[in-house]
């Protein structure tokens, strides 16, 4: 796939630590509107490619990073900027909508 | 000018756009913010005839749109917002105008297919805990409820089969109900009944949700307070027919009236599926519903020729 795959392994190197605005979609593969949401977040990567940093991380494989940001409803997406949760989405979000966002905060 | 407008992209939707793409007839279709449809937020489909193992629902939503595209539907992600009919029907064929979040669209015809959606209470606590702990979707959250207590909250089947979908992770799940009578079938209430992890609180009425940072209890209009770490609702659902007030004859539902087949009360605009129907509210009817509807644009479009 497009973008990046988190894990609780790199979330603070790739998301935390980021330089960039990041994207995280947090998702599992038994969510049926998780799977509406990829491919969007993939179109996303493609369209801010070198301006912000974009990936899915899956809830079931990495529950500690759910946790820690209070995950309970998915797809939850959050963006990153220098460390900290600047923007939450909770449902299915269209790609215009992340993107306005993203660039808002580059 | 497109031929057809489909607004809505569950199986009514996808269903209309396969027929009028089939038919030669320029097609786009709208697929509105829950793309997809209901049926994205349940798990395994069993009474869509075709696949004698059941369905995954996203996954037959994914097909049909591979299947529309095939014939040449454009799928677009937009929202229409409002209908227009254009200006003085100087021309001969009447069109109309869609205002969406990206752009105007011009259509010879539009069908409506936009569904319906789950209810909310209406609290002003509940908006404040979505992703907190109210959900209306438990095949998508139910997950982040390992071990905990959750409240469902209605009395019809999706409240029957969300408390038993949610057994596989709470360790209690109280069903909620205002009457002490079930829209629920017969089949399904007793499943509900059996199971010792689900309890009944019945003709009470929840007032408010409170909690900080995330839930953890409601009021009853009763006087109680009852611990739970998440509230699922299971209430309904209201047809999503907001922006056609002005535009076509509504019942006093919200759902859209339709006169002859599916034809609207506006000669030109059809609906099918959810927004229209309120008795069957299944997958198949819709897609039923989402032939008849191109089928009766597509006469409608041969005779103003």
């Amino acid at each position: 796939m497009v973008g990046i795959i988190f894990t609780d392994a790199n979330f603070d190197a790739e998301v935390t630590q980021s330089s960039i605005p990041t994207l995280v979609d947090f998702w599992a593969t038994w969510c049926g509107p998780c799977r509406v949401q990829g491919p969007i977040v993939e179109e996303v990567a493609v369209a801010m490619e070198g301006k912000a940093k974009v990936g899915k991380i899956d809830v079931d494989q990495n529950p500690a990073t759910a946790q820690k940001y209070g995950i309970m409803s998915i797809p939850t997406l959050l963006i990153f900027k220098s460390g900290q949760v600047v923007k939450q989405f909770v449902g299915v979000q269209s790609k215009d909508t992340l993107v306005g966002e993203l660039q808002r905060l580059s | 000018m497109y031929d057809v407008v489909i607004i809505g992209s569950g199986p009514a939707g996808y269903t209309a756009a396969l027929y009028t793409s089939r038919a030669f007839l320029k097609t786009v279709l709208f697929t509105g913010i829950q793309i997809g449809g209901q049926l994205t937020t349940t798990t395994d489909v069993d009474n869509y005839p075709g696949f004698p193992k059941g369905i995954d629902g996203t996954q037959l939503m994914m097909d049909m749109k591979v299947q529309v595209e095939r014939f040449g539907t454009e799928v677009v992600s937009d929202t229409i917002s409002n209908i227009q009919s254009s200006i003085p029907n100087t021309e001969k064929q009447k069109a109309f105008v869609l205002k969406g979040e990206k752009g105007i669209y011009e259509a010879k015809t539009v069908i409506v297919a936009t569904g319906a959606t789950a209810m909310y209470l209406g609290l002003p606590s509940e908006n404040m805990f979505a992703g907190k702990g109210v959900s209306a979707c438990a095949t998508c959250d139910g997950f982040f409820f390992r071990g905990k207590e959750v409240v469902v909250v209605g009395g019809g089947d999706t409240a029957m089969e969300e408390a038993t979908f949610l057994t596989k992770f709470a360790t209690k799940v109280t069903i909620i109900h205002r009457r002490d009578e079930f829209r629920a079938s017969a089949i399904m209430l007793d499943r509900a009944k059996k199971d010792p992890k689900i309890s009944f609180l019945l003709n009470k009425e929840i007032i408010e949700i409170y909690g900080d940072p995330v839930v953890q209890g409601l009021k009853l209009k009763s006087g109680e307070d009852i611990k739970t770490d998440g509230v699922f609702l299971a209430i309904g659902h209201r047809p999503n027919t907001d922006f056609l007030k002005n535009v076509v004859e509504l019942d006093a539902k919200g759902y859209v009236v339709t006169k002859k087949n599916t034809e609207t009360s506006m000669l030109g605009i059809f609906a099918a599926g959810d927004c229209v129907d309120h008795r069957y509210r299944q997958a198949i009817v819709a897609a039923g519903q989402g032939c008849m509807a191109a089928m009766d644009a597509e006469k409608y479009l041969e005779e103003q020729k």
